[in-house]
């Protein structure tokens, strides 16, 4: 079995899901190797080819990818396949977007979202929004899986893999890219922070949503937010946690004003340690959260606030 | 322009689902079903082309039992022209679907295909960018944003992880639908009348030459683990004790 894993990176930096896809691949049984496609990203090569497990990084580097459009990244994964039984890409944005391109060129049913590999063909994968696990098996001849990042450990950084250069594609010019509104935020991304404190409609408005900021950021942590919170307009969007949504999976996650809506806990319930402050003590949320505090959240958190920074 | 928008028959969001006692799947028998939410928004961003006169016509498709009709239907009702149903009883897997789906447009040839992002049920998250790479068209996945222009390309802005993203593709192109597209309206009472007269077409995988035999087995379904019940604190120092001293998350 050999696999190959792709690289999500920025050009500058490799993302943590790569290093989760790598723990994936490597549960196959066999040998992964990993391509970085960008534009100037040697740097991401170098940090490509130290996790720990990584056999060889193909590089392919070519201003036609450095928007990581889908069409011309699934052309060159394709070009490559041949040489692979596996093809695996995090269960992100990017990976959703480009790896069903790869496996329909390849005539592969993917097999997406995977959180556990039960043997080289056989992936244990959430359906309904997480509310029921299925067990699949592949019956095609290559794999084309997508693995959700927080389901596997990080790899670590022990390696140093060579790197190869690989021949790029030229731009089929079916997209164009045209620009790329990425959030500022000095708070970590939701779907990597250590802390999340998510916010929902019992917050009540915009402005009192500065609350579960400042608790955020006491605990260096990102903020989440529920459906009802952005569609009351509190909040932006990519704020969202849920099954439409962000997944996430931090080690602690505090709910603040969140009901517990279906759609919300499949995006949240594999947290660590869950705690729910709600003022209705019937509230959904109670049923799954570690710790619960029934109280008015205009009470409870400014004293949080105050006990953290004390 | 000509827009093809492909809709799912799925159990209703608001529906708990259960799982067969013997783990062989999830028991649908007599629960509600309805158009999968984000095929729904890919119904009404096509109906809005057509009012602000950027689309011609929109032809809905689903692929299924003969109780998808129904979901067409609704999709008629909201303002599509015409439905086709690809019908079949057996179970198609998203790869089969795109395959089901290109088939159509071959004859059809729209200039747009719309669907949602992924159906609720499998969440795949698959069939759009498939039924792209099948055709060799452009896509356009996660579109919270869609404007057509008059040099037959659409500017699109996707969902990505952190933000949003600008593309301008080329027509004809697969587009998949998130979230915040646009709100679906509800189909009036003389609308649900009028759309039982508009023509809805029969057809089959074996009619359209496509094998829907499915690649992956079905091997088990089990419940997700569940968490063990926590506690209720009595008050925020109790809590900022337990979470520093027990949980040791602090």
């Amino acid at each position: 079995m050999r696999a190959l894993v792709i690289a999500e990176h920025d050009n500058r930096h490799i993302k943590p899901a790569t290093h989760a896809t790598v723990t994936a691949a490597l549960q196959l049984g066999g040998t992964v190797d990993i391509l970085v496609a960008g534009t100037r990203c040697a740097a991401v090569a170098d940090q490509a080819a130290k996790i720990t497990g990584v056999g060889k990084v193909l590089l392919a580097d070519d201003a036609v990818f450095a928007e990581f459009l889908a069409e011309p990244l699934s052309t060159l994964i394709v070009g490559l396949a041949e040489d692979y039984d596996a093809l695996v890409a995090a269960a992100s944005a990017a990976g959703k977007n480009i790896m069903p391109r790869v496996a329909a060129f390849l005539d592969v049913q993917q097999v997406s979202d995977v959180i556990a590999v039960v043997s080289p063909d056989t992936f244990v994968r959430p359906i309904y929004a997480g509310n029921a696990l299925a067990t699949v098996r592949s019956n095609d001849k290559k794999r084309v899986i997508t693995a959700r990042a927080t389901a596997f450990e990080a790899a670590t950084e022990t390696g140093t893999a060579v790197i190869e250069a690989i021949p790029t594609v030229s731009d089929p010019g079916l997209s164009r890219f045209l620009e790329r509104r990425v959030t500022e935020s000095v708070r970590p991304e939701l779907t990597s922070a250590r802390v999340i404190v998510a916010g929902g409609r019992g917050i009540g408005s915009d402005s009192a949503f500065s609350l579960v900021s400042q608790l955020a950021d006491i605990l260096g942590g990102a903020v989440g937010a529920s459906r009802a919170a952005v569609d009351a307009g509190f909040i932006p969007n990519d704020a969202q946690v849920g099954q439409t949504g962000k997944i996430v999976a931090p080690d602690l996650y505090i709910a603040v004003g969140i009901s517990g809506a279906i759609q919300h806990l499949a995006g949240m319930k594999d947290s660590k340690v869950i705690v729910a402050i709600n003022k209705d003590g019937d509230a959904p949320i109670f049923q799954i959260a570690d710790y619960g505090l029934v109280a008015d959240v205009f009470e409870a958190v400014p004293e949080l606030i105050d006990s953290l920074n004390a | 322009m000509k827009v093809l928008v492909a809709v799912k028959r799925v159990v209703d969001y608001n529906v708990k689902i259960r799982i067969k006692a013997d783990k062989s799947g999830v028991d649908t028998a007599n629960l509600k079903m309805s158009m999968n939410p984000f095929d729904e928004i890919a119904v009404e961003e096509a109906i809005r082309w057509k009012e602000q006169g950027k689309a011609n016509e929109v032809i809905v498709l689903s692929i299924g039992p003969q109780s998808a009709q129904d979901t067409l239907r609704t999709a008629l009702a909201m303002g599509a022209d015409r439905a086709i149903l690809v019908k079949t009883d057996d179970e198609v897997q998203p790869l089969a679907v795109a395959k089901l789906i290109k088939a159509v447009a071959k004859t059809e040839a729209p200039d747009v295909i719309l669907l949602g992002k992924q159906a609720i049920d499998d969440d795949s998250n698959q069939t759009g960018q498939m039924l792209a790479a099948l055709l060799g068209w452009p896509q356009g996945t996660f579109v919270s944003s869609a404007t057509p222009d008059e040099n037959h390309r659409i500017t699109v802005i996707r969902e990505i992880d952190g933000g949003l993203e600008t593309l301008s593709l080329v027509c004809p192109c697969v587009l998949t639908t998130d979230l915040r597209l646009n709100e679906p309206r509800y189909a009036s009472l003389p609308n649900i009348m009028k759309a039982k007269k508009k023509p809805l077409d029969v057809t089959t995988p074996a009619d359209l030459g496509v094998d829907t035999t499915p690649r992956l087995t079905l091997l088990k379904v089990e419940e997700p683990p569940t968490r063990k019940a926590g506690m209720i604190v009595g008050s925020v120092s109790e809590l900022v004790e337990k979470l520093k001293n027990e949980a040791k998350v602090l």
